[in-house]
């Protein structure tokens, strides 16, 4: 999953939340195992998509009082997650299915940073 | 003044020696106005805008995402030059066609995520870093001038 090492590398300031990892190349099998869990996160919030706020109540807890990510980083996955997406998919990542992700993924982050506050 | 390394400097010419603006920059743009939909405040005469399938076909924005791309142009031939390349444009951005800068952002993105279908696996973490750091010197060259 080329996502979360593209996020390291086109935003280098994410690194900052892996400085406790020993690997942060390419290939890491700790990046690659990140990228699954937090691909499934999203696999989760889509089953739950009619009621986020209560479906991922867990998650929220725990990016609010464990992880504390600062939300702009939320904004910054979302759009690599877009363009992983536009590579994985061209022909059916229309700007239709475009807007439809971003709005879910808008969603899901906002759903994610509720317990900050 | 911003540092471009050698491997920067060669993916963002090649990217280019390579694109069909024709294609990208009216895909682009078509995106932009369908993602972010706001963005049409901007484009009130430009005829059909009802839906996503009525932008996708218009030719008036199809035209003017070719321009927009083409904007492009003077930060390849500027690249250690970018805030006094495109002052004029900014100030036309600012004074004349009053667009709130945020939308360089939001066209950046929808220009990325196009030439990534393009490109595919070519585009990878290395090469998508330095054309967004390319498009993030042009943004803050354009949002320069505004007061």
């Amino acid at each position: 999953m080329t996502l979360v090492i593209r996020m390291l590398t086109v935003y280098p300031q994410t690194k900052t939340y892996f400085a406790h990892w020993k690997d942060l190349s390419h290939g890491s099998a700790q990046i690659r195992k990140h990228g699954k869990i937090v691909i499934n996160g999203i696999g989760e919030a889509v089953a739950k998509i009619d009621d986020l706020q209560k479906g991922l109540l867990t998650l929220s807890e725990l990016h609010a009082f464990q992880l504390r990510v600062d939300p702009t980083n939320y904004k910054i996955l979302s759009h690599c997650i877009l363009v992983v997406l536009a590579i994985t998919f061209p022909a059916d990542f229309t700007p239709e299915a475009h807007v439809a992700v971003d709005k879910f993924l808008a969603a899901v982050s906002r759903s994610l940073s509720e317990k900050y506050r | 003044m911003v540092e471009w390394t050698d491997f920067e400097r060669q993916t963002i010419a090649g990217i280019f020696g390579k694109i069909d603006y024709e294609t990208v920059g009216s895909a682009a743009l078509a995106r932009c106005l369908i993602v972010y939909p706001w963005t049409q405040r901007y484009f009130g005469n430009f005829g059909n805008l009802y839906n996503a399938a009525a932008i996708k076909i218009n030719p008036l924005i199809a035209k003017h995402g070719v321009t927009i791309l083409h904007g492009l142009d003077r930060a390849l031939k500027n690249m250690d030059n970018m805030k006094e390349a495109y002052s004029d444009l900014s100030v036309l951005h600012s004074e004349k066609l009053h667009v709130d800068p945020d939308n360089f952002r939001l066209f950046s993105d929808c220009l990325t995520i196009t030439l990534a279908a393009k490109m595919g696996a070519d585009f990878n973490a290395d090469v998508q870093a330095a054309f967004q750091k390319f498009l993030t010197v042009v943004v803050a060259a354009m949002q320069r001038q505004y007061h």
